[in-house]
Protein backbone atom coordinates (compact mmCIF):
# COMPACT_ATOMS: atom_id res chain seq x y z
CA UNK A 1 0.00 0.00 0.00
CA UNK A 2 2.79 2.43 0.91
CA UNK A 3 4.54 1.51 -2.33
CA UNK A 4 1.36 2.31 -4.27
CA UNK A 5 1.09 5.69 -2.59
CA UNK A 6 4.73 6.47 -3.30
CA UNK A 7 4.25 5.43 -6.88
CA UNK A 8 1.27 7.71 -7.35
CA UNK A 9 2.88 10.53 -5.44
CA UNK A 10 5.88 10.32 -7.77
CA UNK A 11 3.61 10.11 -10.79
CA UNK A 12 1.73 13.22 -9.76
CA UNK A 13 4.88 15.08 -8.85
CA UNK A 14 5.33 17.57 -11.64
CA UNK A 15 8.31 16.97 -13.87
CA UNK A 16 9.36 13.80 -12.08
CA UNK A 17 8.29 10.87 -14.25
CA UNK A 18 8.32 7.36 -12.82
CA UNK A 19 11.72 5.78 -13.46
CA UNK A 20 11.84 5.00 -17.17
CA UNK A 21 12.92 1.65 -18.56
CA UNK A 22 11.75 -1.69 -17.21
CA UNK A 23 9.70 -1.23 -14.05
CA UNK A 24 10.50 -3.33 -10.99
CA UNK A 25 8.71 -6.69 -10.98
CA UNK A 26 5.14 -6.68 -9.81
CA UNK A 27 4.32 -3.00 -10.05
CA UNK A 28 1.11 -1.82 -11.62
CA UNK A 29 1.53 1.38 -13.55
CA UNK A 30 -0.58 3.44 -15.93
CA UNK A 31 -0.44 2.79 -19.66
CA UNK A 32 -2.03 5.31 -21.98
CA UNK A 33 -4.27 3.78 -24.64
CA UNK A 34 -4.60 5.13 -28.17
CA UNK A 35 -7.13 3.79 -30.63
CA UNK A 36 -7.78 3.97 -34.34
CA UNK A 37 -11.43 3.80 -35.32
CA UNK A 38 -11.04 3.06 -39.00
CA UNK A 39 -8.33 2.67 -41.57
CA UNK A 40 -6.65 5.99 -42.30
CA UNK A 41 -7.82 7.72 -39.11
CA UNK A 42 -5.35 9.23 -36.69
CA UNK A 43 -4.59 7.32 -33.49
CA UNK A 44 -6.57 9.09 -30.79
CA UNK A 45 -6.09 9.00 -27.05
CA UNK A 46 -8.80 6.84 -25.48
CA UNK A 47 -7.90 6.64 -21.81
CA UNK A 48 -5.59 4.53 -19.71
CA UNK A 49 -5.28 1.21 -17.94
CA UNK A 50 -3.25 -0.04 -14.99
CA UNK A 51 -1.03 -3.02 -15.81
CA UNK A 52 2.27 -4.62 -14.85
CA UNK A 53 3.48 -5.06 -18.43
CA UNK A 54 2.66 -4.34 -22.08
CA UNK A 55 1.01 -7.70 -22.71
CA UNK A 56 -1.57 -7.29 -19.97
CA UNK A 57 -1.96 -3.61 -20.81
CA UNK A 58 -3.02 -4.67 -24.32
CA UNK A 59 -5.45 -7.25 -22.95
CA UNK A 60 -7.05 -4.65 -20.67
CA UNK A 61 -7.09 -2.07 -23.48
CA UNK A 62 -8.86 -4.56 -25.72
CA UNK A 63 -11.49 -5.18 -23.05
CA UNK A 64 -12.10 -1.51 -22.35
CA UNK A 65 -11.64 0.13 -25.75
CA UNK A 66 -12.34 -2.56 -28.31
CA UNK A 67 -14.98 -4.96 -27.11
CA UNK A 68 -17.75 -3.70 -29.39
CA UNK A 69 -15.73 -3.40 -32.55
CA UNK A 70 -15.09 0.30 -32.13
CA UNK A 71 -11.35 0.07 -32.83
CA UNK A 72 -9.19 -1.48 -35.54
CA UNK A 73 -5.87 -0.78 -33.83
CA UNK A 74 -4.76 -0.10 -30.27
CA UNK A 75 -1.49 1.30 -28.94
CA UNK A 76 -0.45 1.18 -25.34
CA UNK A 77 2.35 3.45 -24.13
CA UNK A 78 3.77 3.41 -20.65
CA UNK A 79 2.86 6.79 -19.19
CA UNK A 80 6.38 7.22 -17.84
CA UNK A 81 7.69 7.01 -21.41
CA UNK A 82 5.70 10.02 -22.54
CA UNK A 83 7.66 13.23 -22.55
CA UNK A 84 5.69 16.41 -22.42
CA UNK A 85 6.29 19.92 -23.68
CA UNK A 86 3.74 22.42 -22.51
CA UNK A 87 5.82 25.55 -22.14
CA UNK A 88 3.61 28.23 -23.63
CA UNK A 89 6.58 30.55 -24.07
CA UNK A 90 7.77 28.07 -26.67
CA UNK A 91 4.46 26.82 -28.06
CA UNK A 92 2.41 30.00 -28.00
CA UNK A 93 4.96 32.82 -28.08
CA UNK A 94 3.30 36.22 -28.02
CA UNK A 95 4.41 36.91 -31.57
CA UNK A 96 2.27 37.60 -34.59
CA UNK A 97 2.59 34.45 -36.70
CA UNK A 98 -0.11 35.33 -39.18
CA UNK A 99 2.44 35.33 -42.02
CA UNK A 100 2.72 31.55 -41.49
CA UNK A 101 -0.98 31.02 -42.15
CA UNK A 102 -3.03 31.38 -45.32
CA UNK A 103 -5.45 33.60 -43.42
CA UNK A 104 -2.64 36.08 -42.84
CA UNK A 105 -2.86 37.22 -46.47
CA UNK A 106 -5.98 39.24 -47.16
CA UNK A 107 -5.81 40.58 -50.70
CA UNK A 108 -9.40 41.06 -51.77
CA UNK A 109 -9.14 44.85 -51.91
CA UNK A 110 -5.70 44.75 -53.53
CA UNK A 111 -6.97 42.30 -56.15
CA UNK A 112 -9.89 44.57 -56.92
CA UNK A 113 -7.48 47.49 -57.30
CA UNK A 114 -5.24 45.42 -59.60
CA UNK A 115 -8.22 44.44 -61.76
CA UNK A 116 -9.21 48.09 -61.92
CA UNK A 117 -5.75 49.08 -63.17
CA UNK A 118 -5.57 46.23 -65.66
CA UNK A 119 -9.12 46.71 -66.87
CA UNK A 120 -9.96 42.99 -66.28
CA UNK A 121 -12.86 41.30 -64.55
CA UNK A 122 -13.08 38.68 -61.77
CA UNK A 123 -12.50 35.11 -63.06
CA UNK A 124 -15.27 32.52 -62.60
CA UNK A 125 -15.41 29.98 -59.80
CA UNK A 126 -13.73 27.34 -62.00
CA UNK A 127 -10.52 29.30 -61.77
CA UNK A 128 -10.39 28.91 -57.98
CA UNK A 129 -6.80 28.24 -57.00
CA UNK A 130 -5.14 26.39 -54.16
CA UNK A 131 -4.03 29.17 -51.88
CA UNK A 132 -7.06 28.71 -49.65
CA UNK A 133 -7.06 32.36 -48.75
CA UNK A 134 -9.29 32.98 -45.79
CA UNK A 135 -9.84 29.31 -45.10
CA UNK A 136 -8.61 27.63 -41.96
CA UNK A 137 -5.72 25.26 -42.41
CA UNK A 138 -5.50 21.69 -41.13
CA UNK A 139 -3.19 22.71 -38.30
CA UNK A 140 -5.53 25.36 -37.01
CA UNK A 141 -8.52 23.16 -36.42
CA UNK B 1 -5.69 46.93 -45.26
CA UNK B 2 -2.58 45.72 -43.40
CA UNK B 3 0.65 47.33 -44.47
CA UNK B 4 3.21 44.47 -44.28
CA UNK B 5 6.00 46.88 -43.40
CA UNK B 6 4.07 48.24 -40.46
CA UNK B 7 3.27 44.79 -39.07
CA UNK B 8 4.00 44.59 -35.37
CA UNK B 9 5.64 41.20 -34.67
CA UNK B 10 4.32 41.18 -31.11
CA UNK B 11 0.65 40.57 -30.47
CA UNK B 12 -1.40 43.30 -28.82
CA UNK B 13 -1.65 42.80 -25.01
CA UNK B 14 -5.25 41.62 -25.13
CA UNK B 15 -4.42 38.62 -27.36
CA UNK B 16 -1.24 37.94 -25.45
CA UNK B 17 -3.00 37.38 -22.13
CA UNK B 18 -5.37 34.88 -23.76
CA UNK B 19 -2.40 32.83 -24.82
CA UNK B 20 -0.75 32.54 -21.43
CA UNK B 21 -3.88 30.96 -19.99
CA UNK B 22 -2.21 28.38 -17.73
CA UNK B 23 -0.71 30.98 -15.38
CA UNK B 24 -1.80 29.07 -12.27
CA UNK B 25 0.82 26.42 -12.98
CA UNK B 26 3.58 28.94 -12.52
CA UNK B 27 5.41 29.30 -9.27
CA UNK B 28 3.32 32.02 -7.69
CA UNK B 29 2.26 32.80 -4.13
CA UNK B 30 -0.63 30.48 -3.20
CA UNK B 31 -3.37 33.11 -3.23
CA UNK B 32 -2.38 34.44 -6.63
CA UNK B 33 -2.17 30.93 -8.04
CA UNK B 34 -5.57 30.14 -6.60
CA UNK B 35 -7.03 33.22 -8.29
CA UNK B 36 -5.63 32.17 -11.67
CA UNK B 37 -6.95 28.64 -11.14
CA UNK B 38 -10.44 29.94 -10.28
CA UNK B 39 -10.49 32.33 -13.22
CA UNK B 40 -9.50 29.50 -15.57
CA UNK B 41 -12.11 27.06 -14.24
CA UNK B 42 -14.92 29.61 -14.05
CA UNK B 43 -14.05 30.75 -17.57
CA UNK B 44 -14.82 27.26 -18.87
CA UNK B 45 -11.22 25.93 -18.83
CA UNK B 46 -10.24 22.31 -18.18
CA UNK B 47 -7.89 20.99 -15.49
CA UNK B 48 -5.51 18.15 -16.36
CA UNK B 49 -3.91 15.70 -13.89
CA UNK B 50 -0.50 17.39 -13.91
CA UNK B 51 -1.91 20.88 -13.45
CA UNK B 52 -1.63 22.48 -10.06
CA UNK B 53 -4.97 22.35 -8.26
CA UNK B 54 -6.08 23.38 -4.77
CA UNK B 55 -6.45 20.42 -2.37
CA UNK B 56 -10.15 21.28 -2.02
CA UNK B 57 -10.65 20.85 -5.77
CA UNK B 58 -8.66 17.61 -5.87
CA UNK B 59 -10.63 16.06 -3.02
CA UNK B 60 -13.97 17.29 -4.40
CA UNK B 61 -13.32 15.70 -7.82
CA UNK B 62 -12.01 12.55 -6.16
CA UNK B 63 -15.10 12.22 -3.95
CA UNK B 64 -17.42 12.75 -6.91
CA UNK B 65 -15.65 10.33 -9.25
CA UNK B 66 -15.16 7.70 -6.55
CA UNK B 67 -18.89 7.70 -5.73
CA UNK B 68 -19.61 7.37 -9.45
CA UNK B 69 -17.14 4.48 -9.82
CA UNK B 70 -18.61 2.73 -6.76
CA UNK B 71 -22.09 3.07 -8.25
CA UNK B 72 -21.05 1.49 -11.54
CA UNK B 73 -19.42 -1.39 -9.69
CA UNK B 74 -22.30 -2.00 -7.28
CA UNK B 75 -24.91 -1.23 -9.93
CA UNK B 76 -24.25 -4.47 -11.79
CA UNK B 77 -25.25 -6.63 -8.84
CA UNK B 78 -29.05 -6.18 -9.09
CA UNK B 79 -28.90 -6.90 -12.83
CA UNK B 80 -26.45 -9.75 -12.52
CA UNK B 81 -29.10 -11.66 -10.55
CA UNK B 82 -31.17 -11.93 -13.75
CA UNK B 83 -28.56 -13.10 -16.22
CA UNK B 84 -29.38 -16.75 -15.58
CA UNK B 85 -33.13 -16.04 -15.70
CA UNK B 86 -33.25 -13.87 -18.83
CA UNK B 87 -36.16 -15.05 -21.00
CA UNK B 88 -34.30 -15.45 -24.33
CA UNK B 89 -30.73 -15.93 -25.47
CA UNK B 90 -30.64 -12.46 -27.02
CA UNK B 91 -31.83 -10.88 -23.77
CA UNK B 92 -29.20 -12.87 -21.88
CA UNK B 93 -26.47 -11.64 -24.22
CA UNK B 94 -27.67 -8.02 -23.98
CA UNK B 95 -27.86 -8.14 -20.18
CA UNK B 96 -24.44 -9.80 -19.86
CA UNK B 97 -23.02 -7.15 -22.16
CA UNK B 98 -24.60 -4.37 -20.09
CA UNK B 99 -23.11 -5.81 -16.90
CA UNK B 100 -19.73 -6.00 -18.64
CA UNK B 101 -20.08 -2.36 -19.76
CA UNK B 102 -20.89 -1.13 -16.27
CA UNK B 103 -17.88 -2.92 -14.76
CA UNK B 104 -15.86 -1.38 -17.58
CA UNK B 105 -17.16 2.06 -16.57
CA UNK B 106 -16.08 1.35 -13.00
CA UNK B 107 -12.59 0.47 -14.32
CA UNK B 108 -12.36 3.73 -16.30
CA UNK B 109 -13.62 5.83 -13.39
CA UNK B 110 -11.39 4.18 -10.79
CA UNK B 111 -8.47 5.03 -13.09
CA UNK B 112 -9.53 8.70 -13.09
CA UNK B 113 -9.79 8.60 -9.29
CA UNK B 114 -6.44 6.80 -8.88
CA UNK B 115 -4.66 9.52 -10.80
CA UNK B 116 -6.00 11.99 -8.25
CA UNK B 117 -4.02 10.16 -5.59
CA UNK B 118 -6.12 7.40 -4.01
CA UNK B 119 -5.09 3.78 -4.69
CA UNK B 120 -7.78 1.40 -5.90
CA UNK B 121 -7.38 -0.94 -2.94
CA UNK B 122 -8.04 1.98 -0.57
CA UNK B 123 -11.21 2.79 -2.54
CA UNK B 124 -12.43 -0.82 -2.21
CA UNK B 125 -11.59 -0.79 1.51
CA UNK B 126 -13.66 2.36 2.00
CA UNK B 127 -16.57 1.09 -0.08
CA UNK B 128 -16.74 -2.17 1.88
CA UNK B 129 -16.32 -0.38 5.21
CA UNK B 130 -19.22 1.95 4.35
CA UNK B 131 -16.99 5.03 4.39
CA UNK B 132 -17.89 5.86 0.79
CA UNK B 133 -21.27 5.53 -0.88
CA UNK B 134 -22.97 4.26 -4.00
CA UNK B 135 -26.20 5.39 -5.66
CA UNK B 136 -29.51 4.76 -3.89
CA UNK B 137 -31.08 2.80 -6.75
CA UNK B 138 -28.59 -0.05 -6.36
CA UNK B 139 -29.65 -0.85 -2.80
CA UNK B 140 -33.02 -2.36 -3.86
CA UNK B 141 -34.02 -5.89 -4.87
CA UNK B 142 -34.87 -6.91 -8.43
CA UNK B 143 -38.03 -8.98 -7.97
CA UNK B 144 -39.15 -9.62 -11.54
CA UNK B 145 -37.89 -9.46 -15.13
CA UNK B 146 -39.79 -6.17 -15.46
CA UNK B 147 -37.37 -4.67 -12.92
CA UNK B 148 -34.57 -5.33 -15.40
CA UNK B 149 -36.43 -3.36 -18.08
CA UNK B 150 -37.27 -0.49 -15.73
CA UNK B 151 -33.69 -0.30 -14.42
CA UNK B 152 -32.05 -0.40 -17.84
CA UNK B 153 -34.53 2.10 -19.29
CA UNK B 154 -35.37 4.56 -16.51
CA UNK B 155 -32.52 4.24 -14.00
CA UNK B 156 -30.03 4.47 -16.84
CA UNK B 157 -32.01 7.37 -18.34
CA UNK B 158 -31.95 9.27 -15.05
CA UNK B 159 -28.22 8.53 -14.86
CA UNK B 160 -27.50 9.59 -18.44
CA UNK B 161 -29.24 12.93 -17.88
CA UNK B 162 -26.65 13.55 -15.17
CA UNK B 163 -23.80 11.98 -17.11
CA UNK B 164 -24.38 14.04 -20.24
CA UNK B 165 -24.02 17.16 -18.13
CA UNK B 166 -20.74 15.74 -16.78
CA UNK B 167 -19.22 15.75 -20.25
CA UNK B 168 -18.71 19.46 -19.56
CA UNK B 169 -16.93 18.83 -16.26
CA UNK B 170 -13.93 21.07 -15.60
CA UNK B 171 -11.79 18.01 -14.82
CA UNK B 172 -10.51 16.95 -18.26
CA UNK B 173 -10.01 13.18 -17.73
CA UNK B 174 -13.50 12.90 -16.21
CA UNK B 175 -15.23 14.84 -18.99
CA UNK B 176 -13.51 12.70 -21.66
CA UNK B 177 -14.36 9.46 -19.86
CA UNK B 178 -18.00 10.57 -19.69
CA UNK B 179 -18.13 10.89 -23.48
CA UNK B 180 -17.31 7.22 -23.85
CA UNK B 181 -19.61 6.19 -21.01
CA UNK B 182 -22.60 8.14 -22.38
CA UNK B 183 -22.15 6.48 -25.75
CA UNK B 184 -22.35 3.04 -24.15
CA UNK B 185 -25.21 3.98 -21.81
CA UNK B 186 -27.35 4.98 -24.80
CA UNK B 187 -27.31 1.30 -25.85
CA UNK B 188 -28.47 0.26 -22.38
CA UNK B 189 -31.43 2.60 -22.57
CA UNK B 190 -32.49 1.12 -25.89
CA UNK B 191 -32.14 -2.38 -24.47
CA UNK B 192 -34.24 -1.44 -21.42
CA UNK B 193 -36.90 0.35 -23.41
CA UNK B 194 -37.16 -2.66 -25.73
CA UNK B 195 -37.74 -4.95 -22.72
CA UNK B 196 -40.39 -2.56 -21.34
CA UNK B 197 -42.20 -2.09 -24.66
CA UNK B 198 -42.22 -5.85 -25.22
CA UNK B 199 -43.86 -6.38 -21.82
CA UNK B 200 -46.33 -3.55 -22.54
CA UNK B 201 -47.41 -5.54 -25.60
CA UNK B 202 -47.65 -8.76 -23.62
CA UNK B 203 -50.31 -10.54 -21.60
CA UNK B 204 -52.33 -8.92 -18.82
CA UNK B 205 -50.04 -10.57 -16.30
CA UNK B 206 -46.97 -9.12 -18.04
CA UNK B 207 -48.52 -5.64 -18.12
CA UNK B 208 -49.36 -5.91 -14.43
CA UNK B 209 -45.81 -7.04 -13.67
CA UNK B 210 -44.51 -3.98 -15.54
CA UNK B 211 -46.82 -1.58 -13.70
CA UNK B 212 -45.88 -3.15 -10.37
CA UNK B 213 -42.17 -2.67 -11.13
CA UNK B 214 -42.73 0.97 -12.10
CA UNK B 215 -44.68 1.51 -8.86
CA UNK B 216 -41.74 0.24 -6.82
CA UNK B 217 -39.04 2.09 -8.75
CA UNK B 218 -40.70 5.50 -9.08
CA UNK B 219 -39.82 6.61 -5.54
CA UNK B 220 -36.13 5.75 -5.79
CA UNK B 221 -36.02 7.31 -9.28
CA UNK B 222 -37.37 10.61 -7.98
CA UNK B 223 -34.88 10.52 -5.09
CA UNK B 224 -31.94 9.57 -7.28
CA UNK B 225 -30.68 13.07 -8.16
CA UNK B 226 -30.93 14.22 -4.56
CA UNK B 227 -32.80 17.06 -2.85
CA UNK B 228 -32.91 20.57 -4.24
CA UNK B 229 -29.68 22.33 -3.39
CA UNK B 230 -28.65 25.92 -3.12
CA UNK B 231 -26.74 26.69 -6.32
CA UNK B 232 -24.60 29.35 -4.65
CA UNK B 233 -23.45 27.01 -1.87
CA UNK B 234 -22.64 24.02 -4.08
CA UNK B 235 -18.89 23.88 -4.54
CA UNK B 236 -19.06 21.10 -7.13
CA UNK B 237 -21.17 23.43 -9.26
CA UNK B 238 -19.00 26.43 -8.52
CA UNK B 239 -15.91 24.65 -9.86
CA UNK B 240 -17.90 23.09 -12.70
CA UNK B 241 -17.03 19.57 -11.51
CA UNK B 242 -20.68 19.02 -12.35
CA UNK B 243 -22.72 21.32 -14.55
CA UNK B 244 -26.30 21.23 -13.28
CA UNK B 245 -28.29 21.12 -10.04
CA UNK B 246 -30.17 18.03 -8.88
CA UNK B 247 -33.50 19.72 -9.57
CA UNK B 248 -32.51 20.65 -13.13
CA UNK B 249 -31.59 17.01 -13.77
CA UNK B 250 -34.86 15.72 -12.31
CA UNK B 251 -36.87 18.20 -14.39
CA UNK B 252 -35.12 17.12 -17.57
CA UNK B 253 -35.70 13.46 -16.74
CA UNK B 254 -39.41 14.12 -16.22
CA UNK B 255 -39.72 16.19 -19.40
CA UNK B 256 -38.26 13.43 -21.56
CA UNK B 257 -39.58 10.31 -19.87
CA UNK B 258 -43.03 11.07 -18.44
CA UNK B 259 -44.60 11.25 -21.94
CA UNK B 260 -42.82 8.04 -22.97
CA UNK B 261 -44.04 6.18 -19.88
CA UNK B 262 -47.61 7.40 -20.37
CA UNK B 263 -47.41 6.48 -24.08
CA UNK B 264 -47.34 2.82 -23.00
CA UNK B 265 -50.54 3.14 -20.97
CA UNK B 266 -48.67 2.91 -17.68
CA UNK B 267 -49.70 4.88 -14.61
CA UNK B 268 -47.12 6.95 -12.76
CA UNK B 269 -47.71 6.44 -9.02
CA UNK B 270 -47.77 10.12 -8.11
CA UNK B 271 -51.18 11.85 -8.22
CA UNK B 272 -49.50 15.25 -7.81
CA UNK B 273 -47.34 14.84 -10.90
CA UNK B 274 -48.26 17.53 -13.44
CA UNK B 275 -46.55 19.99 -15.71
CA UNK B 276 -47.03 23.57 -14.56
CA UNK B 277 -47.06 25.52 -17.81
CA UNK B 278 -46.95 28.93 -16.14
CA UNK B 279 -43.87 28.05 -14.06
CA UNK B 280 -42.38 25.97 -16.88
CA UNK B 281 -41.61 23.04 -14.61
CA UNK B 282 -42.93 19.77 -13.24
CA UNK B 283 -44.77 19.58 -9.93
CA UNK B 284 -44.52 16.34 -8.02
CA UNK B 285 -45.01 14.91 -4.55
CA UNK B 286 -42.00 15.58 -2.38
CA UNK B 287 -39.73 12.53 -2.64
CA UNK B 288 -39.06 10.64 0.58
CA UNK B 289 -35.70 12.11 1.54
CA UNK B 290 -35.59 10.04 4.71
CA UNK B 291 -35.69 6.91 2.61
CA UNK B 292 -32.81 8.28 0.48
CA UNK B 293 -30.73 9.00 3.59
CA UNK B 294 -31.47 5.58 5.05
CA UNK B 295 -30.65 3.75 1.84
CA UNK B 296 -27.41 5.48 0.86
CA UNK B 297 -25.97 4.99 4.33
CA UNK B 298 -26.15 1.26 3.56
CA UNK B 299 -29.40 0.61 5.44
CA UNK B 300 -31.35 -0.22 2.28
CA UNK B 301 -33.10 -3.56 1.74
CA UNK B 302 -30.15 -5.07 -0.12
CA UNK B 303 -27.22 -2.89 0.99
CA UNK B 304 -25.52 -5.38 3.28
CA UNK B 305 -26.13 -8.39 1.07
CA UNK B 306 -24.54 -6.66 -1.93
CA UNK B 307 -21.57 -5.36 0.06
CA UNK B 308 -21.10 -8.87 1.42
CA UNK B 309 -21.11 -10.21 -2.14
CA UNK B 310 -18.36 -7.71 -3.06
CA UNK B 311 -16.40 -8.75 0.02
CA UNK B 312 -16.57 -12.44 -0.87
CA UNK B 313 -15.86 -11.69 -4.51
CA UNK B 314 -12.81 -9.68 -3.57
CA UNK B 315 -11.45 -12.57 -1.50
CA UNK B 316 -12.25 -15.11 -4.20
CA UNK B 317 -10.41 -13.13 -6.86
CA UNK B 318 -7.40 -12.17 -4.73
CA UNK B 319 -5.34 -14.89 -6.44
CA UNK B 320 -5.88 -13.20 -9.82
CA UNK B 321 -4.49 -9.90 -8.59
CA UNK B 322 -1.60 -11.74 -6.95
CA UNK B 323 -0.89 -13.66 -10.16
CA UNK B 324 -0.84 -10.46 -12.19
CA UNK B 325 1.79 -9.02 -9.88
CA UNK B 326 3.78 -12.15 -9.05
CA UNK B 327 5.48 -13.08 -12.30
CA UNK B 328 7.84 -10.45 -13.62
CA UNK B 329 7.42 -10.46 -17.38
CA UNK B 330 10.67 -11.31 -19.16
CA UNK B 331 11.49 -8.67 -21.77
CA UNK B 332 10.32 -9.97 -25.16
Amino acid sequence: MTDDLDQIARMLDEGAPVTPGEPPAGVLEPWEVFRQEKDGDAMRHGGNVLAPDAELALHYARELFGRRGESIRLWVVRRADIHVLEDLDLLQPPLDRSFKKPGGYVMRDKLAAARGRAGTSKPGARAASHDGTGRRSEGER
Amino acid sequence: MTDPLALDPVLPPRERSERSARRWNEDLPHDERYEHFEAHVLGGGKIEPNDWMPDEYRSAVLRFVEMHANSELMGVLPEREWIMRAPTLRRKLALTSKVQDEVGHAQLLYRVAEDLGKPREAMFDDLLAGKTKFHNVFHYPTRTWADIGVIAWLVDAAAIVAQQALRDSSYGPYSRTMQKICWEESVHIMHGRDVVVTLANGTTAQREMLQEALDRWWGPLMQMHGPRSDRSKDRDLHWRIKARTSEELRQEFLTIYVPRILELGLTIPDPELAYDKAAGEWRYADPDWNELRTVVTNHGPKSQERLEFRRLNREATAWVRAAVLAEPKAAA
